[in-house]
């Protein structure tokens, strides 16, 4: 069986945690430089992207996880995750520096302007799959190597780019595990 | 059990902030610390709770000037307290496209009888609980978030842990209880009756739960997260310490760490004076902020 970290140090942990063993692999909460040996791949869930960066810089794990992205290791970044995982950052600096997107923060507004909706995305699902966006970023702009996944009123929600996969919205917030099951399949 | 899309929306974000913690802050300079120092959301008000409990006066909504500037000097969800019960402060801050509101007892109350219909508003709500029954009855209400109340302002961190604690031992005394058991329970903790049901079955609060009210130190947010709480508010524990950008950052590592004794022991090492705490014994018991709400 497959095993999956998820970034552990705040956000949607338990959920990605629990979306994973509904798809039928074993997550576990990654919070040192040392636990990323003993995994096949990584989720950073959602959460506060400027938190979260600043506690991979302070134990020391954003070379390392860089350094596991570059040899091959799957990730997969969630909204606060696809920002730490962006090149560029409208207004912000950017974290782990590894896909080629520049994103914009809070692109959608505050929490007045969260929303759910359903789309369709051929690459996770056959039929229309629920996407939650909560303060949600959008990709503005893909490199050439990027895969543009889906599309959500002309703002870019997810991309793939190799062994990197980004999504603006929560599918650990959904009962869906169409994404979740797409992810362990780049394993 | 009220499960409208907004009210899945506003679930949602306070799931977003579980494992972080939430500051107040009275200026945009403040917000910037908190925001730096890896806050998951910052609470605006103009007197911290020891301030309003040296100084005494009615407690109101901030100034709207002020929560603008907060909101523009931060990327990150601003929060901001309204008085029980009062529809237009409330109504105020949703105007002002506030991430959420909390219903705070750390505010006079405005309404000694109802607190706030959050079904109403598209905003969120946090509200704060000493037990069981006080959280569904919120969460009855509308709230999609809840803090354990403590004792607001006083650095003793001592009823935080005792409304923590009756909440998780509440939880897991329904989980083993008969279906039959559950009505009487219901009526005896004044919740209502598919809220203590989903509790039942479910073995959790159906939102996140955060700790407030008497957090000072990183250990204290440690011991809050050990007893089952899902992410930190500290007031005045920050801005009246002696060094708050370090102690602001300290109390962010041990949150995200609370299981790591060696993480723990490196944080809280020089932080210098933590905010001067108060017994709860010595205060008046009309003073006693945790006592307001119905």
């Amino acid at each position: 069986m497959k095993t999956v970290g998820v970034l552990g140090f705040q956000g949607s942990v338990e959920e990605h945690l629990n979306a994973l063993g509904k798809a039928g692999a074993a997550g576990v909460s990654v919070k040192t430089a040392a636990a990323l040996n003993s995994i096949d791949g990584l989720i950073i869930p959602g959460g506060e992207s400027t938190t979260v960066s600043r506690l991979l810089n302070i134990f020391g794990m954003t070379d390392p996880i860089r350094e596991k992205i570059k040899s091959g290791m799957p990730v997969w970044g969630t909204c606060a995750g696809m920002i730490l995982l962006a090149k560029n950052i409208i207004g912000g600096e950017p974290c782990l520096k590894m896909m080629d997107i520049t994103v914009r923060r809070n692109a959608y507004g505050r929490q007045a302007d969260s929303f759910k909706c359903r789309a369709l995305i051929p690459e996770f699902a056959e039929n229309p799959i629920p996407l939650v966006f909560i303060r949600a970023p959008w990709v503005e702009h893909a490199g050439e190597n990027v895969q543009i996944l889906c599309e959500i009123d002309g703002h870019i929600a997810a991309v793939r780019q190799n062994n990197m996969l980004a999504a603006a919205f929560h599918p650990e917030l959904t009962e869906n595990t169409a994404a979740v099951e797409y992810f362990l399949k780049m394993i | 059990m009220i499960k409208t899309e907004q009210w899945e929306l506003n679930k949602n974000l306070a799931q977003m902030l579980k494992g972080g913690v939430i500051m107040d802050v009275t200026n945009p300079e403040q917000a910037k610390i908190a925001e730096e120092a890896g806050a998951v959301a910052v609470m605006a008000l103009e007197r911290v709770p020891s301030d309003i409990r040296k100084q005494g006066g009615v407690a109101r909504m901030s100034d709207p000037k002020m929560i603008k500037e907060i909101q523009a000097s931060v990327s990150i969800p601003v929060m901001a307290k309204a008085r029980i019960g009062h529809i237009a402060e409330a109504r105020i801050l949703e105007a002002l496209k506030i991430d959420y509101i909390d219903e705070s007892e750390v505010l006079t109350p405005a309404d000694d009888m109802y607190h706030l219909d959050k079904t109403q508003f598209k905003v969120p709500f946090v509200c704060g609980a000493r037990n069981i029954g006080e959280a569904l009855r919120r969460i009855g209400e509308g709230a999609s978030m809840i803090r354990t109340k403590g004792e607001a302002g006083t650095g003793n961190v001592v009823e935080a842990v005792r409304h923590m604690r009756a909440m998780q031992s509440e939880i897991k005394r329904l989980t083993t209880m008969g279906h039959e058991e559950l009505m009487t329970y219901a009526k005896d903790n004044g919740a209502p009756f598919e809220l203590v049901e989903y509790v039942s079955e479910n073995g959790r609060l159906p939102v996140v739960n955060f700790a407030a009210g008497g957090i000072a130190t990183p250990a204290d947010a440690a011991l809050m997260m050990q007893l089952g709480s899902e992410g930190i508010f500290v007031g005045s524990g920050i801005f009246k310490s002696s060094d708050p950008e370090v102690m602001a950052r300290a109390i962010v590592k041990a949150t995200a760490c609370y299981n790591q004794p060696e993480i723990l022991a490196e944080v809280s090492e020089g932080l210098g004076e933590a905010m001067k705490g108060l017994e709860i014994s010595e205060i008046a018991p009309e003073n006693l902020m945790a006592q307001r709400g119905w």
